[in-house]
């Protein structure tokens, strides 16, 4: 290489690096900032024993192994809950998928009449007033949805309510692989 | 208190100056004495001779009285005051992952009012501040920082600037000392007939405009 060229690249290079930072930047600019990842993947649940609500089964960390399942992470007053409620319903009634309800700082009179109003996907549901056992699993905003294996660890957290395409590509696909 | 002065006599002289110049206009420089001398620091006396002094007076009395909002609720605080100063110390290096921009201690949101109060818990159980630091980040992962600590994966984030620095200080070096070089190199080549014949004239003030090709 005759060192003029080699002089040309060399002045080429603050470009090719300002391009790099552009797509590195483009690409983060395409990420969702409320979307956090969990430190809890692949540990096993934290462990709680909580009571149900209006004298249901409650829900302890002993009831999360054994069987892949989901942990939903719901409540009364949070708007997003209402919406992925029906999938939920439709999940635990039609693809026959263990749904543990963790009910996060709510009444629970307030939560037993959202579940009389939209249906209760629930095995069943741990009464989380002080949302201590929210804490412990790293929840930061309702609802939030976990998929524990057998052995259970947490594998996968869901961050806002789930949407059918969340379903169909994720949660379903890593359910059908946990259970083999 | 000299600052309060200065503000309240501040606010007269605007006030001075927006809606009693008119019927002043005939005395213009009187009216500016009084002002500078508002403005040196006898602000609150001449306020006082104005009927608006009432108004103003009350308002910097509310200025004075009110105390910024805290996000800290009373009911949370520790009795101990050494602890609740830990407390307050531990919550301002925690992120509120609700809001992600603000601490735990300057948030509204609930999450963070129920870490904080975790935090006390942990500080009464008898944690130091680095154990209480490490039970968070175990459930919140070290984004909940507001500190990002040095680990591998943030060690770009950490030597990017020096590194930057560094090949910046590099590149200058380098340039420098080819300059030097080229310009020793060139220093025991005598001048050319053409150039010692321009430098002449320049000398003799006779120069002719030329052309660096010419």
């Amino acid at each position: 290489m005759s060192s003029v060229t080699k002089h040309r690249l060399l002045l080429l290079l603050p470009f090719t690096i300002f391009m790099v930072l552009l797509a590195y930047f483009a690409v983060g600019l395409t990420q969702d900032p409320s979307k956090l990842p969990s430190t809890m993947i692949d540990k096993p649940v934290p462990v709680f024993d909580l009571a149900g609500i209006d004298g249901g089964p409650g829900l302890a960390s002993t009831d999360l192994t054994g069987k892949v399942q989901l942990v939903n992470v719901f409540a009364s007053w949070c708007a997003p809950c209402r919406v992925e409620h029906p999938l939920l319903v439709r999940l635990a009634r039609e693809e026959g998928i263990v749904i543990r309800g963790l009910n996060y700082k709510d009444k629970p009179e307030a939560a037993q009449a959202f579940l009389n109003m939209l249906g209760n996907p629930y095995t069943s549901i741990g009464a989380d007033k002080d949302g201590r056992v929210g804490i412990n699993f790293g929840v930061y905003g309702v609802p939030e949805t976990y998929v524990i294996d057998k052995a259970g660890r947490i594998r996968y957290r869901h961050v806002g309510p789930l949407m059918p395409q969340d379903m169909e590509d994720v949660i379903l696909p890593m359910l059908r692989e946990l259970a083999k | 208190m000299k600052k309060f002065l200065l503000s309240l006599s501040f606010f007269w002289s605007l006030k001075r100056r927006a809606g009693a110049s008119a019927p002043l206009a005939y005395a213009p420089w009187g009216a500016g004495r009084r002002s500078a001398a508002c403005l040196a620091g006898l602000g609150f006396f001449c306020s006082l001779k104005r009927r608006s002094a009432m108004g103003i007076t009350t308002l910097a009395l509310a200025s004075l009285l009110s105390v910024p909002a805290f996000a800290v609720m009373p009911d949370e605080k520790l009795a101990d005051p050494a602890m609740e100063a830990r407390a307050r110390e531990i919550s301002k290096e925690l992120r509120c992952l609700v809001c992600q921009n603000q601490s735990i201690d300057d948030s509204n949101a609930d999450l963070a009012r129920d870490l904080r109060v975790l935090v006390r818990e942990r500080l009464v159980a008898g944690d130091s501040n680095d154990q209480v630091l490490a039970y968070v980040t175990d459930r919140y992962g070290d984004f909940v920082l507001l500190r990002p600590p040095l680990k591998s994966y943030t060690l770009v984030l950490w030597a990017g600037p020096f590194a930057v620095l560094l090949l910046a200080g590099l590149g200058t070096a380098v340039y420098l000392r080819r300059r030097r070089q080229e310009v020793e190199a060139s220093a025991g080549i005598p001048l050319s007939d053409d150039e010692e014949a321009r430098l002449q004239a320049l000398l003799d003030g006779t120069a002719e405009k030329r052309g660096p090709g010419a």
